[in-house]
């Protein structure tokens, strides 16, 4: 298959995940938030719940501010290769601006070897920087130590002796840097806003993209794909070899206005905590239209506009966060199995190619 | 409801002065309004460096906040060089794009002269458009004749300042009526 490299199978249909940022919000429903030891226990727990669902994908990310409980995302990770094991796992993201690729490596090789070759790696900048200054980093070099740290991690993936040297760390002589993963290589992503500027970059670098998307229409963030890819085509990488993945917000209910009703105080709330700003209402209404990239709304709706989103992207995989801002977690367990039982079944159905279909 | 009101300059007095007079009229007539005056001479207010508001520290971090936090500005300023003052400038630079969505926003303007009466209309209003301000469309200008002795001494100044926070608060309470009639959530 042409995406074996990335571990992807485009014949079987769009790859469906969730993801957490590993927030640690009050439910603003009961002004309560559960301890960061409970919320951990949780994330776990909707990991399993995920892969007997049948999801394919299951990730968490990397966060040093308040508000947040895994900071240390790849414990996190290698607790959940070891409660499952079948569905894949990753980081999202993990922030190679300021830690050591080496490390990250060593790290993510080895959960890939506890769950037996499931593990894959997704690098972002941070939106917030508050790690900077806890980790000892310069926040002037922001986009120079996200380059040069994740220019050595993919190095590092490909090359068993490495040989490197740069600004930010120690140079690399004849280093081998082990365990090394399952298969040799482990997928590696870079994260993107909704913006074409760092779409581009990952283009260039023929680099698998994560874009993740918060809300407005589907066709606003068409145009970072088309520039992805356009940008791989120049920089000589095929890009119907480059997968594509998206990540932004889902939570489904009986009907498209409870569904928006009930999530509506997690996002704002969680929002404003976590990101300074709450979110708009009126874009947060718009979220009930096909056309918007809100995967909010009753399990038809949800259906109808992942179809229209792949049709539109043709993308790989799409990830779901369906826990931010404290969702009480037997919400979260309705979710997984809505999207379990009639989302993913339909998904499936329409994306997965039919016997002999070269498309 | 909160309104913030700013003094937007660490030079002189005269937008204090003027901020005051708005800030008690606005006391006196909405004593259910929380109010705040931030004078930026109070504060040391870093340069803005492209992060997160939440990621400042200290007074940057407190005055940002406080910003974010309010549901109406009155935005006090004087004219520096034909235009608004570096201050008040880093405090727009220091927030989100969006920062004044679903906030209603007026403004106070001193100088010393009539030649500049043009310069909010021109230079401040497009930057609180741009962030996503309501703003109320009539601002006070109060020239240097207008003052004496850290006083306002023009009654029309001081009608005008009461109808200007009569507005800012009625557009608040308007605003934010519509948008909970609006929306089930």
């Amino acid at each position: 298959m042409m995406m074996k490299k990335y571990r992807l199978d485009p014949a079987k249909g769009l790859e469906f995940g969730l993801y957490t940022l590993g927030d640690h919000l009050a439910n603003p429903y009961t002004g309560d938030r559960i301890s960061a030891q409970k919320r951990l226990q949780e994330i776990i727990e909707m990991a399993k719940l995920a892969e007997q669902a049948g999801l394919d994908f299951f990730s968490v990310g990397e966060s040093h501010q308040e508000y947040f409980a895994t900071q240390a995302h790849s414990v996190v990770l290698a607790a959940i290769a070891q409660a499952t094991s079948k569905i894949k796992i990753g980081s999202s993201s993990t922030i190679i601006s300021t830690s050591d690729p080496v490390r990250v490596y060593e790290d993510f090789a080895t959960i890939d070897l506890i769950s037996d070759g499931r593990c894959e790696i997704i690098c972002g900048r941070a939106s917030r920087v508050g790690l900077f200054e806890l980790l000892g980093y310069n926040l002037r070099d922001y986009e120079e130590l996200f380059e040069e740290k994740f220019d050595l991690l993919l190095k590092i993936n490909e090359e068993e002796v490495i040989n490197w040297s740069g600004e930010f760390r120690a140079p690399l002589k004849n280093a081998k840097v082990i365990p090394r993963p399952k298969n040799g290589y482990l997928p590696i992503w870079r994260a993107v806003g909704g913006t074409p500027a760092s779409a581009i970059k990952a283009g260039y670098a023929g680099v698998p993209m994560f874009m993740a998307h918060l809300g407005g229409p589907a066709s606003v963030f068409k145009r970072t794909i088309d520039a992805y890819r356009e940008a791989a085509r120049e920089g000589g990488h095929d890009p119907s070899k480059l997968p594509v993945a998206t990540a932004g917000f889902f939570y489904v209910a009986e009907t498209t206005q409870e569904a928006l009703k009930e999530y509506y105080p997690h996002i704002n709330e969680g929002m404003k905590r976590t990101n300074g700003r709450g979110f708009p209402k009126q874009l947060w209404a718009q979220g009930a239209d096909t056309r918007s990239i809100m995967n909010v709304g009753s399990p038809q709706q949800i259906i109808e506009k992942i179809l229209y989103q792949h049709e539109m992207f043709g993308h790989q995989r799409y990830i779901a966060q369906l826990d931010f801002g404290g969702v009480p977690f037997d919400k979260i367990r309705k979710n997984i199995e809505i999207i379990g039982t009639e989302i993913l079944p339909a998904i499936r159905k329409y994306t997965a190619k039919k016997e002999g279909e070269t498309k | 409801m909160k309104i913030v009101g700013i003094s937007g300059s660490i030079v002189g007095s005269k937008t204090r002065t003027a901020m005051d007079v708005t800030i008690k009229i606005l006391k006196e007539k909405y004593p259910h309004i929380d109010v705040t005056l931030l004078d930026l001479a109070d504060f040391q207010i870093q340069f803005s460096d492209g992060r997160n508001y939440l990621d400042y520290e200290g007074d940057t971090k407190y005055v940002a906040q406080t910003v974010m936090d309010a549901d109406a500005l009155i935005l006090g300023t004087p004219i520096f060089q034909a235009s608004i003052p570096a201050t008040l400038k880093n405090i727009f630079d220091l927030l989100p794009e969006k920062a004044f969505q679903d906030k209603v926003v007026s403004m106070v303007v001193t100088a010393g002269s009539a030649k500049h009466f043009l310069i909010p209309e021109q230079q401040l209003k497009p930057i609180l458009s741009y962030m996503k301000a309501q703003i109320v469309q009539t601002y006070v200008y109060i020239e240097e004749k207008d003052f004496f002795r850290k006083a306002i001494v023009n009654d029309d100044i001081l009608f005008r300042l009461e109808r200007l926070v009569e507005d800012t608060v009625m557009l608040t309470e308007t605003f934010a009526k519509i948008r909970e009639a609006a929306y089930d959530f």
